[in-house]
């Protein structure tokens, strides 16, 4: 008999000090937290500002996550940086029925024209958000609140714990910025 | 009450230096393993940890620091990887042949050169000879529960050694997951005070580490090896007692669906649970597969070894670092020679991966475990096989 595979995973693609790492800690933290077993990793190596990076999410529902090595053929991919889509293959090796998540002023349509995507892709100004909410173009919190809506994977009221001690004073702007994201994405229907 | 917390390895390992009141921590940052000592620096400036932490100059000065820091009898903490462990070389050996019972973290990385910041085992198998106890850890609550037993170990007064435990360098130092923290009562209950028998006092001055001529060196040196070899069992007692205490075993030679197997594979380290998938996917493909994980690294568990491999046929030992020029990889040289006296034993077969960060995936493991099927069939006149590399 084959098990039904409860794992998911999540490659984050974004550069060196938006925070990618950062969503994928807190994701990571907000599974655990609903009992669920979880990874958050970076890309690891050097850290370069503005450099392209990616950091990595494994949630599983059921069992404790056993794998570690870097996620090739990831559930979902989430894009914090437009920009990325021209030079780095973000959909590579992205498992048939998968998402993509991207961080863009465009509509979803304009973007699977633009960069020929054949999986279901999800959109937000998450740019646009972090400036008004937070006063920043720092996107972790944003493309947070974006993928929970887009997968459903954790609850988004589980994050508030790991966003209040990551942020501290500013743990409530971020929650609230993650909220608007949540509500604003915009989802390919299937 | 215990608490299941998202945290990343490095960090709680950490947290789990302040639940055992370490009373010093001298310690050089190097990346994989900085993360623990920065928590640790941030817990005593912070006053949540009453100890003293040395900033030193190099990893050199750090294990020096640290032995007379345990001569003391204080409860003594470092972590290093990869260079700053072969800078610590000459100390090390110095600091077992004193019985200073001292623990230190190391976060597993390659050695230069080239220059490589990621994962392996080349460290480890550099301080192999180096007399400290040696454990290895496969996920972050492991690393854990491992650095509490490693004080209890290595301070239990029959024991009396230091303590490495192997932590591979981002694969586990970097890597974000779910790990049950003790509560500090627990781990006061189960680690009793560092009672060190002869700490160094000025009232009752005594000499240690002293001189030895040809005509005491060798009784030494063979008090160390019978006082090594005796670890073990205060070591599994320890184990025991933990388990116990908070439910999690650990043994010298952890078994996964090995009994009746007769293709085993052995590893150590953060990429042994990415190996179990894949004999999980190979039981399920019809193969009669299973694993040996080798927890205990000094003093080797030579019976426990040979007990876990006896039905099997065939032995496939996984090496993250190269002995160049050499026979297998380390771990299956030593392999081959607990077994060579042996009437019955399985034919072993070594494979070396993984080396510098390389990752190794679970369809790799599956590779590697079909193909030293194949090898031990057919034969090979390599020493060993190397996985992955272009040549």
């Amino acid at each position: 008999m084959v098990k039904e595979n409860t794992l998911i995973e999540i490659r984050w693609h974004g550069r060196g000090g938006q925070g990618a790492v950062t969503s994928a800690e807190m994701l990571a933290q907000a599974a655990i937290a609903e009992g669920k077993y979880a990874q958050a990793f970076p890309s690891f190596g050097p850290e370069r500002r503005g450099a392209p990076v990616q950091a990595f999410n494994r949630v599983d529902t059921r069992e404790p996550v056993r794998i570690r090595a870097d996620i090739v053929e990831p559930d979902i991919v989430v894009v914090l940086d437009p920009s990325l889509l021209s030079i780095v293959n973000v959909t590579s090796g992205l498992k048939k029925g998968g998402k993509v998540i991207v961080n863009t002023k465009k509509t979803v349509k304009q973007i699977k024209a633009e960069f020929k995507i054949n999986f279901q892709v999800a959109t937000v100004d998450a740019t646009k958000i972090a400036k008004e909410t937070l006063g920043v173009a720092i996107v972790n919190t944003t493309m947070l609140g974006a993928v929970l809506r887009a997968t459903g994977v954790i609850k988004k009221e589980s994050t508030h714990a790991p966003l209040q001690k990551r942020f501290g004073k500013l743990g409530d702007r971020n929650i609230k910025t993650m909220e608007i994201a949540y509500d604003q994405v915009s989802i390919e229907e299937q | 009450m215990t608490t299941r917390i998202g945290i990343e390895v490095s960090i709680a390992v950490a947290d789990a230096v302040q639940l055992c009141n370490a009373d010093v921590v001298a310690a050089y940052p190097i990346t994989p393993q900085t993360h623990i000592v920065e928590h640790l620096a941030e817990l005593v400036a912070n006053g949540e940890l009453d100890a003293e932490y040395i900033p030193v100059e190099s990893e050199h000065s750090a294990m020096s620091a640290c032995l007379g820091s345990a001569a003391t009898g204080a409860r003594t903490f470092t972590a290093t990887s990869s260079q700053g462990l072969v800078l610590m070389d000459e100390v090390l050996f110095v600091a077992s042949g004193m019985r200073l019972p001292i623990v230190m973290a190391v976060a597993n990385r390659a050695l230069s050169s080239p220059l490589s910041i990621w994962g392996d085992h080349s460290d480890v198998m550099s301080v192999r000879d180096t007399g400290w106890i040696q454990i290895f850890v496969e996920n972050g609550q492991q690393a854990v529960d491992n650095t509490i037993c490693a004080f209890r170990i290595a301070e239990d007064n029959r024991v009396l050694l230091p303590t490495m435990i192997h932590l591979d360098g981002f694969n586990l130092t970097h890597v974000i997951e779910p790990i049950i923290m003790p509560e500090e009562s627990e781990v006061a209950k189960f680690l009793p005070p560092n009672k060190f028998p002869l700490p160094l006092n000025p009232d009752k001055p005594v000499a240690m580490g002293s001189f030895a001529a040809p005509g005491i060196f060798i009784e030494a040196k063979w008090a160390q090896e019978q006082n090594m070899k005796a670890s073990k069992k205060v070591i599994m007692e320890v184990w025991n007692e933990f388990y116990k205490a908070f439910g999690r075993q650990y043994l010298p030679v952890e078994k996964y669906k090995s009994d009746g197997a007769k293709v085993l594979i052995l590893t150590m380290g953060s990429f042994s649970e990415t190996a179990s998938v894949a004999v999980d996917e190979l039981i399920d493909e019809g193969k009669d597969v299973g694993q040996v994980r080798l927890r205990l690294w000094r003093p080797f568990p030579f019976d426990e070894f040979r007990q876990a491999v006896k039905d099997a046929d065939v032995l496939v030992v996984l090496d993250r670092a190269v002995s160049v020029g050499g026979p297998a990889g380390p771990v299956a040289s030593e392999v081959k020679s607990a077994l060579y006296n042996l009437a019955k034993k399985p034919k072993v077969v070594s494979f070396i991966a993984g080396l510098g960060g390389r990752d190794i995936t679970v369809k790799g493991f599956k590779d590697i475990i079909t193909k030293g099927i194949e090898i031990a069939r057919t034969g090979s006149k390599n020493e060993y096989e190397i996985y992955g590399v272009r040549e």
